[in-house]
């Protein structure tokens, strides 16, 4: 099945003074689906976003939202796209209502239809009883799901969510992916950056891996798993002086075994699943008691270190995304830029 | 539910949206009344001040006195300080990744500094109405026809205006609402009090007088005083300026806002764009 792409990124590139913040970035999601921008801070994720959405002009290449391009026909793509950035751009003086109210008027909708929809928005995101209240007064998650209301009020055909859950409880972080699976199970194209493999791997059918401003892998979930090496077989014994036995028994059935006697665990490379099944059924014969034996999948982490060498959260932040800096250009380089700028953006 | 509801997108204007922007940062005053200090307490609280304090040291030849040579001078700081209000909002705005959210919208990117704009606009009329209304209760009065008074509340407002872009150029510069706070400042006290808003100038040193008399600031006041009939005679050797306020005015209205537009909305298309 062939879906028309979404969002398309062609050969992107953004540069701020001598700084490459975005070194050709090119990917393609699919209507509907799901794609995960993974990649440390200052890989290049908000910058790469700022570029989809219209917000700063590409030093090279473009990209298309909904078939739009964002440099010849940015009013439709902003037409056709919400965006919640990194820090929470609601009106802290304004009440939920209202602040669905000032951009669901700025978008042409009419009275009615923003009454309603406001409505029904601060219901599915559980915010029906402080949609009166002023923003101020809102917890961190509860701002979240505000300004992802907000970006909502239209219903736009894809959506773009740059860390959508930095600074989140764990709580507050699988509430918000569940609305995120909703709205994708309604018919939404999302695309969400993360520094979370986790979130990535929750919430993404496909995931485009970047560091230093490049893609460095894409695939889905699994594929980036297998990429990074084979799957493990891991069999815990009940009792630590089962361990040798236990091994005695594998060893001619597995290429290798290593043995970690702490965690009274033997670990082999895995060989598919009628194998594991095979050395489960030997341990039942045998006697020696098992707490668990099971295929260990590489996580995502590890698919991270193996991609880049280097760990994906431990990175400092290099230049263009810091999370203390949401969506706007870093601060080195206000002196360097838009000596090119369209015509227009201001005066038209 | 498999299929949303998806809206219609209007078209709507630049004056749609602007009113939109300008009316949410009417909730803001509303939620925050204390942002209205600037135009009430705090130049209510000057024309007492002067009038009482400093007031009775301070020799005018009008036939009202002081008082009345005053207001205007308190109203012309008051509108200045209008660049201070739209600087302040628009770089909380930035600060905040209020404007890039406003930016991803499908809207005139302009909207964002047309709409502060109209509030600022009507933040000021709000002053001049409290200074009026204060004035009136300590004696001063309006010598001349409607309309005059018109064109004095006019050259007011149009200084207003001029001022925003001020505002907006500085807003658009700074990176921070405490930076903005400590330029306008150091810039706007010493400009409106160098001056002929608050006492004479013709007994200032020569040199200091003669910066005082081409002070912007100063033909405004002037122009205002004259247009309401609170006017002193000009001393001898008033500068040129004094001798034309009117005029002067609205040509320094247009010259401000000539050059420092375009820079503002360069400066602000600069910190937007990248």
């Amino acid at each position: 099945m062939t879906r028309t792409p979404a969002i398309e990124a062609e050969g992107l590139v953004k540069h701020f003074g001598d700084t490459v913040a975005v070194d050709g970035v090119s990917f393609v999601v699919p209507e509907g689906s799901v794609l995960g921008l993974l990649g440390p801070n200052g890989a290049g994720k908000t910058t790469t976003v700022r570029m989809m959405t219209t917000l700063t002009r590409p030093t090279a290449g473009t990209a298309r939202v909904a078939g739009h391009d964002v440099l010849r026909d940015p009013a439709a793509v902003r037409r056709s796209m919400g965006l919640t950035g990194q820090a929470a751009t609601v009106d802290e003086l304004l009440t939920g209502r209202e602040n669905l109210r000032l951009i669901g008027s700025l978008y042409g909708l009419d009275k009615a239809y923003i009454r309603r929809a406001s409505d029904e928005l601060l219901e599915r995101f559980s915010l029906s009883d402080a949609g009166d209240r002023i923003a101020k007064t809102y917890s961190g998650g509860m701002r979240r799901r505000l300004d992802l209301a907000v970006s909502l009020i239209a219903t736009p055909p894809v959506l773009f969510l740059d860390e959508p859950t930095t600074g989140l409880d764990p709580r507050s972080r699988v509430e918000l992916w569940e609305v995120l699976r909703e709205l994708v199970a309604d018919g939404t194209t999302l695309l969400l950056t993360t520094q979370y493999l986790e979130e990535a791997d929750q919430l993404a059918d496909n995931i485009v891996v970047i560091d230093r401003g490049t893609v460095i892998a894409e695939g889905t979930p699994l594929q980036l798993k297998d990429q990074s090496g084979a799957a493990a077989l891991v069999v815990t014994v009940s009792q630590a002086p089962d361990l040798e036995a236990a091994q005695a028994l594998m060893r001619p059935h597995v290429r290798e075994v290593h043995v970690d006697a702490g965690a009274r665990q033997l670990t082999a490379p895995a060989e598919g699943l009628g194998h594991m099944t095979r050395i489960a059924g030997l341990f039942e014969e045998s006697g020696i008691v098992l707490d668990d034996i099971g295929l260990k999948r590489p996580s995502l982490d590890d698919v991270f270190l193996h991609l880049t060498g280097h760990r994906a959260e431990a990175l400092p932040g290099t230049d263009a995304d810091e999370p203390d800096q949401p969506d706007r250009q870093p601060d080195h380089q206000p002196d360097h830029q838009s000596a090119g700028d369209p015509a227009g953006e201001v005066s038209r | 539910m498999t299929t949303l509801e998806r809206p219609e997108i209007r078209h709507t204007g630049l004056l749609t949206q602007s009113w939109a922007i300008a009316r949410r940062n009417f909730l803001h005053i509303k939620r925050m009344p204390e942002m209205l200090m600037d135009v009430t307490i705090q130049p209510v609280m000057f024309v007492l001040l002067f009038a009482y304090v400093f007031g009775s040291s301070i020799d005018v030849a009008t036939p009202a006195g002081y008082r009345a040579f005053l207001l205007a001078g308190i109203m012309a700081q008051t509108v200045a300080f209008a660049s201070f209000i739209v600087a302040v909002g628009l770089t909380a705005d930035l600060d905040k990744g209020i404007v890039d959210r406003m930016r991803s919208l499908p809207i005139n990117p302009a909207a964002v500094l047309v709409g502060r704009s109209m509030s600022s606009l009507a933040h000021s009329s709000i002053g001049l109405v409290v200074m009026s209304l204060t004035g009136l209760v300590i004696g001063w009065r309006i010598h001349t026809n409607p309309l005059e008074a018109a064109l004095g509340y006019l050259l007011l407002l149009g200084w207003g205006f001029a001022m925003i872009w001020v505002g907006i150029w500085v807003g658009s510069a700074m990176r921070s609402v405490e930076a903005v706070n400590g330029v306008m400042f150091a810039t706007m006290f010493p400009i409106t009090f160098l001056a002929n808003t608050f006492a004479p100038t013709d007994r200032m040193p020569t040199f200091l007088r003669l910066v005082a008399e081409w002070n912007p600031i100063s033909s405004l006041t002037q122009a205002v005083r004259v247009l309401w009939g609170n006017d002193q005679p000009l001393a001898e050797g008033a500068a040129f300026p004094m001798h034309h306020p009117i005029p002067f005015t609205i040509g320094w209205i247009i010259l401000i806002t000539a050059v420092v537009a375009p820079l503002a909305i360069r400066t602000f298309r600069r910190r937007t764009a990248d």
